[in-house]
C-alpha cells in the first residue's frame, strides 16, 4: 500500500487526496436491468487502480461511460475537474484519458508503425486541406516517428515495425494497442482486461510495463479478473458487483472483505447467476 | 485485325475514362475508408444534370462544373447526416435507394422542361462549348493506330480532358491516401471503435471522405455525359454495380486499380463481343442477344476472379490474410 492512499478510509466511494477522476451518481440502465448504480467513485492520480468483479459487474459498461463510448441516463462525472458529460469518445482521448479495449483493436491491414503514428494527436497532417502538401506536416511526421520507434523499442515490437498488425499474436495487440495509446502522452490510461488472452509468458512484460507507466506519472485505472494481476501491481483496487461498488481497499485486505467474498462467491447460492445475462452482453445486444 | 482496333479504342474511349474516374471516387469510399457506397451512379447522374443543365441554359462551362461538384456534395452531405453513425450496411440501402430516387426523379414528366425526362438532354444542347474550346482540328484525326474527330463527341479532345483529370484524381488520390489524413480513413476502415478512443473524430472523416468520393463521381458523370447524352436510365443500378466491379478487379485500396480495372472490363466485353459474333452463328445466337450475353460471361469470369484473386489485379494478398 502506497502513502497516498494511508489516509483514504476502505470503503466504497472512499474520497482520494488528489483524485483525477471523479463520478456521481452514474446510472445506466438496459431495459429493467442496472447495469451501472455508481453512487461515487474516484481516482486517485498517479497510482494504478484496478476495477474488480464478477462477471456481469458491470465494470465493462462503467469503463464505456466514463470514455463517452456509452451514455448514462443519469449522473456526472470530471476529469481534472471537467465535467466530461455528455462528450464525445474522441474528445475524452483528446483531453488525455486514453483507453483500450477488452477485445484488442489492433488495426489489421495497417502496419504496427502506421497503428503507431495513428495514436499521435496534434498532427496537421490529418486536416483534408493540408494533407495535400507534404512540406506542412513532414517535420510532425518524422518526430511521431521518432517517437513510435522508442515507445515500439520499449515495447519490444520493434522489429515488427513494417509487418501488418493483423499479423501479430494477441499478446503482441494488447502490447501494441498499450503502446499506441501512449502516442498522445495520456494524462490517464484506462486498460480493459489488459490481460484477457495473453499467453503466460508475456504477461510479465505486460504487467511490468503498467508499473512503467505508473513510474512515468500516468494514472492508470484497468479492469481485471485475474486476482494475481490486481495483488501484484494494483495501488488501489475498487470492487463492484451488480452495478454498483461494494467495497474498495488496498489489494492485500480487500478480498478478506466479506462482501466481496459474497459478491464473488455468491450470496444468492439458491439462484443461478450464470442464467443471468450479463450486463457486458445485454450492452453488445443494445449497441448493435 | 478490326477486334484488335475495337479493343485499342476501348481501352481509351471517354467511358472507361469516366468509369475509372468513378471508381476513384469509389476507392475513396470503399478502398479507404470502408463505406459501403452501393449509389455512385447517383451521383454521376447528379453531375451530369447540374453541368448539362446549366450549360444548357447558357451557363458557362466553370459554372457548370461547380453546379455539378454542388450537386454531388449536397448530396453526399444529406446521405451521410444520418447514415455515418450507424454501421456500414445502412449507408448501403442508402445510398442504393438514394440514387433510383434521382434517376426516378429525373426521369419524371413533372421535371420535363428541366432533365428532359426519361429522353433527358440530348448532347446538342450542351456539348457545343466544351467542343469549341477544342485545340484539336474539327474534322477526324489519326494518332498512332487510333482514329477519333477532333472536338466532336467521342473527340480527342474529350480524351485529353478525361485523361487528364484521371490523372489529377490518381495523383490526389495517391498524396492523401499517403497522408496523416488518409491513414485516419484507413484505421476507420479497420475499426472505427479504435480510431475514436484515439481523439478522432471519426464521423467527420467519413463525411469528408463520402463527399470527395461523390464529387469525383460527379465529374465522372460529367466526362461521360460529354462522350455521349445525358440519360437517367443509363445511371441505373447497373452502373453502379460496374463501377464496384472493376474497382474491385482492378484492386481496392491500390492507386492504379480503378483505371486498370476499367480498362479490363470494357476491353473484356468488346472481346467477348467481337469473338462471339464471330464464332457463334447468328442462327444459335441472334446479334441481339449477344450484348447480354457478353455481359453474362464477363460477369461469370469476374465472379471467378473474386472468388480466386479476391483482392484483385494490383492487391496485396497479406492484406487479406487477416480479415477479421
Amino acid at each position: 500500500m502506497t502513502d497516498m492512499f494511508a489516509s483514504v478510509p476502505q470503503e466504497p466511494g472512499a474520497p482520494k487526496p488528489d483524485p483525477i477522476v471523479i463520478a456521481d451518481k452514474v446510472h445506466r440502465h438496459f431495459g429493467g436491468l442496472t447495469a451501472v448504480d455508481v453512487e461515487h467513485f474516484e481516482v486517485q492520480r498517479g497510482a494504478i487502480t484496478a476495477l474488480i468483479g464478477p462477471n456481469g459487474a458491470g465494470k465493462s459498461t462503467f469503463f464505456n461511460l466514463l470514455t463517452g463510448f456509452d451514455k448514462p441516463q443519469t449522473g456526472d462525472w470530471l476529469f481534472n475537474g471537467h465535467s466530461l458529460k455528455g462528450v464525445s469518445p474522441a474528445k475524452v482521448a483528446r483531453a488525455g484519458k486514453v483507453r483500450t479495449f477488452q477485445l484488442t483493436k489492433a488495426l489489421s491491414r495497417m502496419t504496427v508503425l502506421e497503428n503507431m503514428r495513428l495514436g499521435s494527436s496534434d498532427q496537421r497532417g490529418e486536416n483534408f486541406f493540408y494533407a495535400f502538401a507534404k512540406p506542412l506536416w513532414r517535420d510532425r511526421e518524422e518526430e511521431i516517428t521518432a517517437k513510435a520507434h522508442v515507445l515500439l523499442k520499449r515495447f519490444k515490437l520493434y522489429e515488427k515495425k513494417d509487418d501488418y498488425a493483423g499479423s501479430l499474436s494477441g499478446g503482441q495487440r494488447k502490447l501494441l494497442e498499450m503502446a499506441r495509446a501512449l502516442m498522445s502522452d495520456p494524462e490517464m490510461v484506462m486498460l480493459d482486461e489488459p490481460m484477457a488472452g495473453v499467453n503466460p509468458a508475456l504477461t510479465e512484460s505486460l504487467l511490468d510495463h503498467i508499473v512503467e507507466l505508473k513510474d512515468e506519472g500516468v494514472t492508470v485505472l484497468f479492469v481485471e479478473h485475474d486476482m494475481h494481476m490486481v495483488r501484484r501491481i494494483s495501488d488501489w483496487v475498487v470492487v463492484m458487483a451488480e452495478g454498483r461498488i461494494i467495497a474498495e481497499g488496498p489489494p492485500s485486505t480487500v478480498m478478506q472483505n466479506e462482501q466481496v467474498q459474497a459478491a464473488y462467491l455468491g450470496s444468492h447460492h439458491d439462484e443461478d447467476l450464470s442464467e443471468l445475462p450479463s450486463a457486458d452482453e445485454l450492452h453488445e445486444e443494445a449497441s448493435e | 485485325m478490326d477486334l484488335v482496333y475495337d479493343l485499342l479504342r476501348e481501352a481509351i474511349a471517354p467511358t472507361t475514362a469516366a468509369f475509372a474516374l468513378a471508381a476513384i471516387g469509389l476507392n475513396f469510399h470503399f478502398g479507404l475508408t470502408g463505406l459501403l457506397n452501393m449509389g455512385q451512379a447517383g451521383f454521376m447522374l447528379l453531375g451530369m444534370y447540374g453541368y448539362a443543365i446549366v450549360v444548357r441554359e447558357g451557363g458557362p462551362i466553370w459554372l457548370g462544373i461547380l453546379t455539378a461538384i454542388a450537386c454531388a456534395a449536397v448530396f453526399a452531405l444529406l446521405l451521410g447526416w444520418p447514415t455515418l453513425k450507424l454501421r456500414g450496411d445502412y449507408l448501403a440501402i442508402v445510398t442504393i435507394a438514394a440514387a433510383e430516387m434521382i434517376r426516378y426523379l429525373g426521369r419524371s414528366q413533372n421535371l420535363n422542361s428541366l432533365t428532359g425526362a426519361s429522353t433527358g438532354i440530348r448532347g446538342s444542347d450542351f456539348k457545343d462549348s466544351f467542343e469549341m474550346l477544342s485545340p484539336f482540328p474539327d474534322s477526324q484525326v489519326t494518332i498512332w493506330v487510333w482514329t477519333f474527330h477532333g472536338t466532336r463527341s467521342t473527340s480527342w479532345w474529350l480524351l485529353l480532358v478525361g485523361w487528364a483529370l484521371v490523372a489529377l484524381c490518381l495523383l490526389m488520390f495517391w498524396r492523401l491516401s499517403k497522408s496523416p489524413w488518409g491513414r485516419v480513413l484507413k484505421g476507420i476502415r479497420e475499426d472505427e471503435d479504435a480510431v475514436r478512443s484515439l481523439g478522432k473524430n471519426v464521423y467527420s472523416y467519413k463525411m469528408q471522405a463520402l463527399v470527395i468520393g461523390g464529387v469525383i463521381g460527379a465529374l465522372a458523370g460529367i466526362v461521360w455525359s460529354l462522350g455521349a447524352s445525358v440519360q437517367p436510365d443509363s445511371m441505373g443500378r447497373p452502373t453502379t454495380f460496374w463501377i464496384w466491379t472493376l474497382l474491385l478487379l482492378g484492386g481496392a485500396a491500390t492507386i492504379f486499380g480503378p483505371v486498370l480495372g476499367s480498362i479490363l472490363f470494357w476491353c473484356s466485353l468488346v472481346l467477348v463481343k467481337g469473338l462471339a459474333s464471330m464464332l457463334i452463328p447468328s442462327s444459335v445466337l441472334s446479334p441481339q442477344q449477344l450484348e447480354p450475353f457478353s455481359l453474362t460471361l464477363v460477369g461469370v469470369t469476374l465472379m471467378c476472379l473474386v472468388i480466386f484473386r479476391p483482392q484483385g489485379i494490383l492487391g496485396d494478398k497479406k492484406e487479406l490474410a487477416f480479415n477479421d
